[in-house]
Formats: structure tokens, sequence, C-alpha cells
């Protein structure tokens, strides 16, 4: 066991948990917004895969990996516009249309994948994303090259954290935000479109689910396969409540369970192999749980939350 | 004369085969208060939104001083000059006094503009005395407070008329004042108000003109408010005269129902301290209290859902006090809950089946372990015609009916009973005239059959015309008990703000 706590002390320990945590964060905040405007987005498994297989795929036949990651952003934003048609524009079940936008996408992006490359039996590669240190930051001990010393998307998830809590706490459109994921007939009354303000909410959560989506084919696996997002649109759902709607515990919450990712791949890896190395994988999960349990009991969701508006309603 | 801030011309709504709205003439001048008279279903609210762009009215003009201008929704309202606070607040309670008053305001380079808040707030404060602490969660203020921030956030947009749909429903008579005050201090400003009311006294304290509907038409106008009778007004209303229901002389018989040192754990509202009462066989109780002063929790143990931590209580001598509501009701206990659509009757499902709900599995209405469709029906069906209840049908979905309709439902499902202790809250909030004169002659018919009544409100008026004795409740404790005969509003409304305690507990 010392050896695992030896380990945790290390930078390289320290840098898997930023990069385990940066796509959690983008897809965590991505949900969030949507949550926050009122609108559910069970789409978020779906999306993320079909973005990371279409922002892969850009990338791939460009060569430019930045036109990759806008690619994904964008098939991000127009799959939250599909959700947002169905459960805003037309009220219906947000829960259904969720898992039903999750199947499409994932439907979509095994078949879009098959037929542009084919099936072959060493998936295609790409070169991802490299780490670009930042001068002076990166020199700080320990922080620095775990912090610093990282891909330019992980940077951006940082920023966007600050920026999230900005845009959604400090700006008239995040007031609106909450306010139509709160009380959207009074949102209506004040002349704020509640319509409008759920679409930009869910398409711009959609955004970010792609940006997730692109940082695991772009950043941290370089490829594309079927189990590239493997359950973490589903974590971050959890995120989300665990981190009560709010972007800065959204973000804490994402790197503690980063933290618990990267400390099972460590004990997979140091001596532990009496035991299979599934049980180490759950933990992570378990983890959620247990923490969910605990903490959702004060959490509160935003009162619209699932609920479609609609204004001739007498 | 200068042309009115508001007028409507000729309104028209039509919601299917029933005209909301026809032909209907107003106008509001500056520095007026309007007053807007009319039963339930009179056409008041869909007016009303009409002018604040909720509905497209099929046939009329609107114009804003002296200009037509097309109302399309509350922005168009809003930026027309034009403020409503409605019935319902339009409030988020987990964002704060500040959040809710510049939701949808533009803000200064991309950010809300709180200094610039904090100041039209200050400003807006001091002019009409509306104070408000910006940084409170909403869910912190009182209901009057609330309100309080609706109308600074109509005149935070620059209202210039001001529409309030029954503000006074909400609020405790010290409450009452303190609108009025704020109300006439607007008009005197120059800001034109629109009153929304069915309480005649309110209308005629306060208003300068009124207007009354009746059917979706204008049934009357009344140029001084002040100098016409209660009566008179009443007539327009409905149409015919409204006699008060007689109260008879009589004698109380045995105690049926004690609470004897009563108290509850709870959160605010819910606290009870100490409560002793009695109710007497064939005699009504008035239990007055600004709302939050613990009368739910008083219903809520007297009905079985709360047990209470110390004190006993009895119906009829036989100690109840850890009953549940099944088994108190089965002893003769009859409820009418405060809130009839979420504690008293399931909205989407059918009317027949809210008639039965608290008795279902009895005999009356299941055999073997299964309903019995056909008795369900055919008592849902009886009490329907007992008590014009205007529906479609007993299948009717219940939250379709109007409120009279939903209040008088409760009532059958209760009396059809005989129960031997009565307790009601807020029996008649929300109802027009008629229904509610309907409800007060049924409580006194239950009286002279020598049933003990408990009713909970805030209407005093209501309390002393129904009740032989009123108690009054401050912080979870019975401030005092009046004999209504000694009782007057300004004593019990002195009373409900612990003014009177001390007096009492010596």
């Amino acid at each position: 066991m010392s050896a695992v706590f030896e380990q945790i002390l290390q930078v390289g320990f320290l840098a898997a948990i930023i990069r385990i945590a940066t796509p959690l964060a983008f897809a965590t905040l991505g949900e969030m917004f949507s949550e926050r405007a009122g609108v559910l987005n069970l789409g978020i498994e779906g999306i993320m895969l079909l973005s990371a297989m279409a922002g892969f795929t850009a990338a791939s036949l460009s060569g430019s990996l930045w036109l990759g990651v806008l690619v994904a952003v964008l098939v991000g934003a127009l799959m939250g516009a599909l959700h947002a048609l169905f459960t805003v524009a037309l009220g219906l079940s947000q829960h259904v249309c969720g898992i039903g936008v999750t199947l499409f996408c994932s439907g979509l992006a095994y078949f879009l994948y098959r037929l542009i490359f084919g099936q072959q039996s060493v998936p295609p590669s790409i070169d991802g994303f490299k780490t670009a240190p930042i001068p002076l930051l990166s020199d700080i001990p320990i922080l620095g090259p775990a912090v610093f010393n990282q891909f330019a998307l992980v940077y951006l998830a940082i920023i966007a954290v600050p920026l999230a809590a900005f845009v959604l706490y400090r700006t008239p459109w995040g007031l609106s935000v909450r306010m139509v994921g709160e009380n959207p007939r009074a949102a209506d009354s004040a002349g704020v479109s509640v319509i409008a303000t759920r679409f930009q909410a869910v398409i711009l959560g959609g955004a970010l689910i792609g940006l997730a989506g692109a940082f695991l084919t772009m950043a941290q696996f370089n490829a594309f396969t079927f189990g590239v997002v493997s359950g973490r649109g589903w974590v971050a759902i959890a995120l989300v409540v665990f981190g009560r709607w709010d972007p800065w515990r959204s973000a804490g919450a994402a790197l503690l369970f980063a933290f618990v990712d990267a400390l099972q791949l460590r004990m997979q890896a140091s001596g532990l192999g009496h035991i299979p190395y599934e049980a180490f994988l759950m933990l992570p999960f378990i983890f959620t749980i247990v923490a969910m349990a605990f903490m959702s009991r004060n959490a509160v969701a935003p009162s619209a939350l699932l609920k479609p508006f609609r204004r001739e309603e007498r | 004369m200068s042309a009115p801030l508001i007028e409507m011309r000729g309104i028209t709504k039509i919601f299917g085969a029933v005209k909301a709205n026809e032909a209907v003439d107003l106008s509001v001048a500056p520095g007026e208060i309007l007053g807007l008279l009319g039963e339930n279903g009179a056409g008041k609210t869909t007016l009303m939104n009409v002018l604040f762009g909720a509905y497209a009215p099929d046939a009329g003009e609107i114009l804003v001083e002296g200009r037509p201008v097309a109302i399309h929704n509350s922005a168009d309202a809003l930026a027309a000059g034009i403020g409503m606070v409605h019935q319902h607040f339009h409030l988020a309670p987990r964002l704060t006094v500040l959040e809710n008053l510049l939701i949808g305001i533009p803000g200064k380079s991309g950010r809300i503009d709180r200094a610039r808040g904090l100041a039209r707030l200050d400003e807006i404060s001091r002019q009409y005395g509306l104070s408000l602490d910006p940084n409170l969660l909403v869910s912190a203020l009182s209901v009057g407070e609330q309100q309080r921030l609706e109308i600074v956030k109509a005149l935070f947009r620059g209202a210039k008329l001001l529409i309030l749909d029954e503000p006074t429903a909400v609020l405790a008579p010290s409450e009452v004042d303190g609108l009025f005050a704020a109300l006439r201090s607007m008009a005197a400003q120059g800001l034109g108000i629109i009153f929304i009311s069915h309480k005649l006294n309110e209308v005629r304290a306060l208003t300068h003109r009124c207007v009354v509907l009746r059917h979706g038409k204008v049934a009357g106008r009344v140029d001084h408010p002040a100098g016409t009778t209660s009566a008179e007004m009443a007539r327009l209303m409905c149409g015919h005269e409204i006699v008060p229901p007689v109260k008879e002389a009589s004698t109380p018989g045995a105690a049926v129902l004690t609470l004897d040192g009563i108290s509850t754990a709870g959160h605010a509202g819910m606290l009870l301290r100490d409560v002793s009462l009695v109710v007497r066989a064939g005699e009504i109780l008035g239990i007055a209290g600004v709302s939050g002063n613990g009368q739910r929790a008083l219903a809520d143990v007297i009905s079985g859902m709360l047990p209470p931590r110390a004190g006993t209580m009895t119906i009829a001598g036989k100690t109840v006090t850890q009953f549940s509501p099944r088994e108190l009701q089965a002893l003769g206990l009859g409820r009418i809950p405060e809130d009839r659509m979420t504690t008293g009757l399931v909205t989407n499902l059918p009317l027949a089946d809210s008639m039965v709900l608290p008795r279902i599995g009895t005999e009356a209405f299941s055999s073997k372990g299964l309903l019995n469709p056909a008795a369900i029906r055919a008592f849902a069906e009886a009490q329907i015609k007992a008590y014009d209840i205007r529906c479609p049908g007993p299948m009717a979905r219940a939250g379709a009916l109007s409120g009279g309709n939903l209040q008088k439902a409760l009532l059958a499902r209760e009396l059809a009973f005989d129960p031997k202790v009565l307790i009601v809250s807020q029996p008649t909030r929300g109802l027009d005239i008629g229904a509610a004169r309907f409800i007060h002659e049924k409580f006194l018919a239950m009286r002279a059959k020598g049933c003990g009544i408990i009713v909970i409100g805030e209407d005093l008026e209501e309390l002393l015309m129904l009740s032989d004795r009123i108690a009054v409740m401050y912080e979870g404790r019975i401030a005092g008990t009046l004999d209504s005969a000694d009782a007057t509003v300004a004593r019990l409304g002195l009373m409900m703000t612990g003014a009177g305690q001390t007096e009492e507990a010596a």
C-alpha cells in the first residue's frame, strides 16, 4: 500500500488527475448550464461520443487538430439544439428525449466511423495535442509541471470554470438562465424569452460537451474507439448534482472524481495484482454513488428542471 | 382634459365557446386608482391579461396616452409602461431580491449593473415608502414583502400603470393598510393603478372609480365608490340582491374536541406552544392570526397529520392524541384543508375519485378489497346535484373545476358523512360572494345540527360573522379568546400582532 501513497505525491499523479478531470469538467459545466436553465440533457453520453468521433475524423482528414476541435464543438452545439428542439420548443419529456438523443448519437457515431474508416484491425490514430508548457508558471515546483505543462485544452478547461461562473452569476444572460430554471413565468413576465434562453443554454451546454468529446480523441487517446466515452457523460450528470449546480463546485467534483480514478489506475499497476483489475475500475463509480448519497441530500435542483414551459396555459 | 394613461376600447376575448370579455371599455387617468370588480369568472383577470399582452384580444384596441399600441407580450406591455402584480407571484425564490429585480434588464458592458440597480431600488424605496433588503433571498421574504417586491419590480421597469390582481387575498389586515398607503402614495405621484378585487369594502376604501364586470361585460360603473353602499355594488356584481346569512342563536352542547397543552416541534409556521382549546357541539370557533403563526400546525395536529410532542387531544371524551388521520375520521372528524389544489384533492384524477379519497377502502366505496366504481360514481353524482357543483360530470378531471366548485366538492365530501367536528382552513379564500355565501350557509346549517366547527381564517369580517368565539394565534400560542359579541376587527388585529398577549396572560 505504501507504494500507492508514494505514487500520489508524484508530479505524474497530479498531472494525471488534471488530465482525467478535463473532459469531465467540460461535460459537467455543459450539463450544468443546460440544467440551470431547466433542461436535463441525458443526451450527454451520446453527444460526447458523436463529438469525439466527428472531431477525430475532421482532424484525421484535414490534419488540423483545432479544426477537429471546432467540428466537435459545432456537432455538440447542433445536438444540443436537437435536444432543445424536442424538450424546449415541443415541450416533450426530457428523460425520453435525452435517452433518444444518446441512442441516436451513438448509433450515428458508429455508423459514420465505419463508413469513413472501414473495419480495421488496428484503429487509426492521429498525432494528438502535445503538452505545451507555460513559461514561468511551469517552473513552479510540483504544481508547475502538473498543471502548467499540459495540453492546450486543459488550459481551456481551467479558464472555462471561472468564465462559466462569471457568465452565470455576473451577466444578464446568466441571470436569465438561472431565472428560467427557477421560475420561467417570472422571466416571461419580465420580458425575457424563456424559449430562447433555454435554447441558448442547452446549445452552449452541447458545445461544452462537444469539447469534452474532442479532448478524449484528440488529446487523451488520439484515436476513436466505441468505448472512448465509457460512462463519462453519465458521471457528469452525477457531478452536476454533487457540485450543486455551481461551476466551482462542479469543477471540484470533477477533480475529486478524477483523483479517485487516477488512484485506481495506479492501484491496478502497483502490485495489487491478485485483485482483478475490474474491481479497481469500479472504484470511481462506487465513490460517485456514495458521494451522491451524502451530498445530494442538501442539493436543491433548479425548481423548473424537467418542466416544459408553455405560455397560454391557464 | 389630458388623455387617459390607458384606454381599452371594445375589448372582446373569446375562448372556444366562452366570451370571457365582450366589448369592454375602460380607462385610467394619471393619479387615479380604478377598481375592477367582479365575481370569479367575470373576466377581470382575462381583461388584464389582454392588457398585459398574455392574450391577444379578438376585437378592440388599447391606447396608451392617446396612441394606439399593439401589445403582443409582456415585453411590449412593460415598454408601454404597464406593470402587473399577478395573484401568484412571478418570483424566483432561490435568487436574491436584487436578482429578481434585474431580470431582463440589460447590463453594462456585458455585466449585471448592480450599482445602478441598487441606486434605482433605493430611489423607489424612498419615493413610495417600499423598502426591501436587496441581498435577501426571496424565499426569506414574507408574503407581504414578496408582493412589495413585485410592485417595486414593476416600478423599476418604469411602469406608469400598475395592475394588481387581488393583491389583498394573501395579506394580513395590517399588511393591507401598508399596501393601501403605498398605493395612495403612488397615485398621488401620478401613477395610474388598476385594483382588482371582489372585496367590496376594500374597493370602497381605496378606489376613486370602479368598473364592475359580470359575465365578461361591463355591468356598471361607480364614480364614487366611497359614497356607494356595498349592497349596491354587490347587486351590480351578482345581478341580484345578496342577503347575508342569518346566524341563529344556539346553545352549545358538550365539548366535542379539546386540545390540552398541545406543543409541536417544527420549522417556521409549523410550531405550536402549549395550545389549549375547546370546541363544543353546535359552536363555531374562529381561529384568527397572521398566516404563519401556527395555524397550519394546528390544523395538521387536529386532523392527525402532525403528531404533537406534548399535550393531549380528545374527541367526544376519547383520547385521540396519536391517532392517524383515518382513525380520526372514523370518529367523525372532517377536514377542509387550506390548499384545495394540493392537499384537498388530486387534480389529475376524476372528480369522483377525489370526492371519496378520504374514505377509499371503507365499506361505503369498496368490497372484498376492490373498489366499487358504481358506488363511487353514484356518491359523486348525488353530491354534484345536491351542492350544484358545476362540472362536466363526475369523471371530469378535478383540476378543471373553478375554485368555488372545488370548494363545494370538498365540503360535500366531508358533510355527507355528518362529521361531529369539522376543521376548515381559509374556507372562502379566492371565492366570489355567491360561492362564499353558499359555504357560510352550510357551516351555519352544520352548527345548527350540533357539529363543532373550527374555522381558521385571515378574513376577520368573515370570522366575526360566522364564529361564536374567536381565538387569536400568535407565534404558536393562543394569544387570547374573545366572544364574538365582544370582538371587533380592531381588537382582533391588535391581538394578532402580539399586542394583546401580556394582557391576556395576566
